[in-house]
């Protein structure tokens, strides 16, 4: 009853995740803000900076025009969002908003006073309104060229007013498409596991505390519960198409890969639950699932398709061989085995053959490979009581650190963009997930309740 | 008819028996010859004192009161006769202490032997969460290779790693960490 409750609740607020999980918009999904087709847009202008730097942005809070506070709330959230979304990406200098407080937003955006925007020196502004409508809300956005008062871009986005926040991010991805050619990642999605409910394993002696798996945004935000089995739920990890996530689950009382459909509430289990399956990780396409299974009696990795057939063995040596990952085009795999003494990360081709060792740490695990066109892997290595985030380029055939030895930095996930990572560190006392672009720069944290663990970051 | 003969039989038996109980009264004296009777008249009771042997039965329900089998599985596994297994960092290899708990724990197993188990692998935090699952597996199957090659069956012994995630003592030092290296023994039937 609680799980088909909670099942339920799930699929009803995560209908703005779903449309969130894909890039394409979908025309299904009515509470995402719908982009009218007859909107024209003049994209032809490029906002630009001084000469060399990158163009200094202004986000003011957005411009209420309905009275109500959930809507003069709204509006306060899509400036402060908007601007985190776009400082995340570092594709322009976002002037910090307490500079520009005082200056006053008009309702009409021919009444702007361009002077005053030039004095804080912005060379962009982004000017928003929002209105409440009979179905939700309509919101305005113009991201004007602060010396000319020329237009950039201008659009106008509708739908349901549940989850302001949303509106913020397809903002910023579209402004990051148009002046940038980048596609954002403010509508991608992070999944974790935790311990925050502080839950006890059920039919077990020990008073042992379980973890269930999580969903948030990528910058932290509408954090949800997605298990609910009392049991440890552990690495999960999305489908390319961001509609489930797979993970190891404890609810047999041991570990066992199952498919969790987070909108349709149902779950499947691909491998028949028969031995210990666990780190599931799913092919670029979606079709084929890699894990690290005990059915012959030592960890190898195996490769099935998503359904459970088809399982095929592709690792055979009587070491340990596990954590795999695919690369961007699934032909390779890269993984962790201590066939040399201690735990170290090699590639393989996805048939197994053809291994070769990458690292030469004293321990090293969970390797993940960059998205197309990065050609690197990100893993961990022990360098010193901890472990710090690396990133291995093949181009180069080194390897560069990304953290410096604060706390313990562990499981790294690429954005889809490859440009972040995100890990769990517990730099901050327990252990918590951060995101932070691949240079090492730009350090976020996501989570704040209770400790985290394994993030994955939607594709 | 038949009634009536059989009640006629009956009376008969009956006065036979009392007969018979009168000719037996008869016997005692005959015994007399027998040197001191007065203080016999105390002594009738050891006799008796057989019943002292019928005591001793009482000690065989005290096999099935064993307090160790005759609780519940739950409480089996809070006052626990299997003992764990401890290793070194990184290391599923069974040392000489490790040797000994087995063996005793197969002794266990023997005497119980419609128990089944499962051997649970874990590791400590130093290292990561995804290789220690793996190496709490390989310490689960060393553990139960070396019960099953002290005769016990590959039947009744299920593995089952849970990494670093279910630490034994919450400490973040060597203490705490030699604690958490270690296959752990659970009942899970009997």
């Amino acid at each position: 009853m609680q799980t088909r409750a909670l099942a339920a609740t799930l699929a009803a607020t995560l209908v703005l995740a779903t449309a969130s999980a894909s890039t394409q918009d979908s025309p299904t999904q009515s509470p995402e803000p719908d982009r009218p087709a007859s909107q024209p847009s003049s994209v032809i202008l490029e906002v630009t900076g001084e000469a060399g730097l990158p163009p200094r942005y202004a986000v003011p809070d957005f411009v209420a025009l309905s009275g109500d506070p959930a809507t003069q709330e709204a509006a306060k959230t899509m400036g402060q969002v908007l601007w985190d979304d776009l400082a995340f990406e570092r594709e322009f200098y976002m002037i910090p908003r307490n500079t520009y407080a005082s200056i006053p937003i008009p309702r009409r955006i021919s009444d702007i006073q361009l002077d005053r925007w030039r004095e804080v020196g912005a060379d962009g502004l982004v000017v928003g309104t929002v209105e409440k409508t009979d179905s939700g809300l309509r919101v305005e956005v113009r991201l004007l060229g602060v010396k000319g008062g020329q237009t950039a871009f201008s659009r106008e986005y509708t739908g349901s007013a549940a989850n302001p926040r949303f509106y913020a991010h397809t903002i910023a991805d579209d402004i990051h498409m148009e002046q940038r050619r980048l596609p954002g990642v403010a509508r991608t999605k992070l999944t974790f596991s935790s311990d925050r409910d502080r839950t006890r394993a059920s039919g077990t002696v020990e008073n042992r505390e379980i973890k269930e798996v999580y969903i948030s945004d990528y910058d932290g935000a509408n954090q949800r519960r997605v298990t609910a089995t009392r049991a440890l739920n552990i690495t999960p990890t999305w489908s390319p198409d961001g509609r489930a996530i797979a993970y190891t689950s404890y609810r047999s009382g041991f570990p066992d890969v199952l498919i969790s459909l987070i909108y349709q509430g149902k779950l499947e289990r691909p491998t028949g639950g028969r031995s210990q399956n666990w780190l599931p990780a799913w092919s670029p396409d979606g079709t084929r699932i890699v894990f690290t299974s005990n059915r012959d009696g030592n960890p190898e990795l195996y490769v099935m398709d998503r359904d459970g057939s088809g399982v095929r063995r592709i690792t055979n040596h009587p070491a340990i061989d596990t954590t795999p990952t695919w690369s961007p085009t699934g032909r390779e795999i890269a993984f962790t085995s201590d066939r040399s003494g201690t735990p170290q990360i090699y590639i393989a081709e996805a048939t197994g053959l053809n291994v070769r060792r990458i690292t030469s740490g004293s321990y090293c695990d969970r390797p993940t490979w960059s998205p197309a066109p990065h050609n690197e892997l990100a893993y961990v290595c022990k360098t010193g009581p901890g472990y710090d985030v690396f990133l291995y380029s093949f181009a180069r055939g080194e390897a560069q650190r990304i953290t410096q030895g604060e706390g313990s930095n562990e499981s790294p996930t690429f954005a889809p963009t490859g440009r972040h990572l995100a890990f769990t560190s517990t730099r901050a006392g327990r252990s918590h997930i951060f995101t932070v672009g691949r240079d090492g720069i730009g350090m976020r944290q996501v989570t704040t309740a209770g400790n985290n663990y394994t993030p994955d970051w939607s594709k | 008819m038949t009634t009536r003969s059989t009640a006629a039989r009956a009376v008969t038996l009956l006065l036979l028996v009392l007969l018979a109980a009168a000719c037996g009264k008869k016997e005692p004296p005959v015994a007399r010859p027998m040197p001191p009777p007065p203080p016999d008249t105390a002594e009738v009771q050891p006799p008796p004192e057989p019943p002292a042997p019928v005591q001793e039965p009482t000690d065989v329900p005290f096999e099935p009161e064993d307090p160790i089998a005759s609780g519940s599985i739950d409480d089996i596994n809070r006052n626990s006769p299997l003992q764990p297994v401890f290793y070194t960092l990184d290391s599923a290899e069974i040392d000489g202490s490790g040797q000994q708990a087995l063996q005793h724990n197969a002794e266990v197993l023997k005497r119980y032997s419609s128990w089944q188990i499962t051997i649970e692998g874990h590791a400590d935090e130093r290292g990561t969460a995804e290789y220690n699952l793996a190496l709490g597996e390989r310490r689960a199957v060393s553990a139960r290779n070396y019960l099953i090659s002290l005769g016990i069956s590959a039947d009744r012994v299920k593995t089952v790693s849970y990494g670093k995630e279910f630490p034994f003592d919450p400490g973040h030092n060597e203490e705490a960490w030699s604690k958490n290296r270690r296959a752990h023994f659970v009942v899970t039937g009997k």
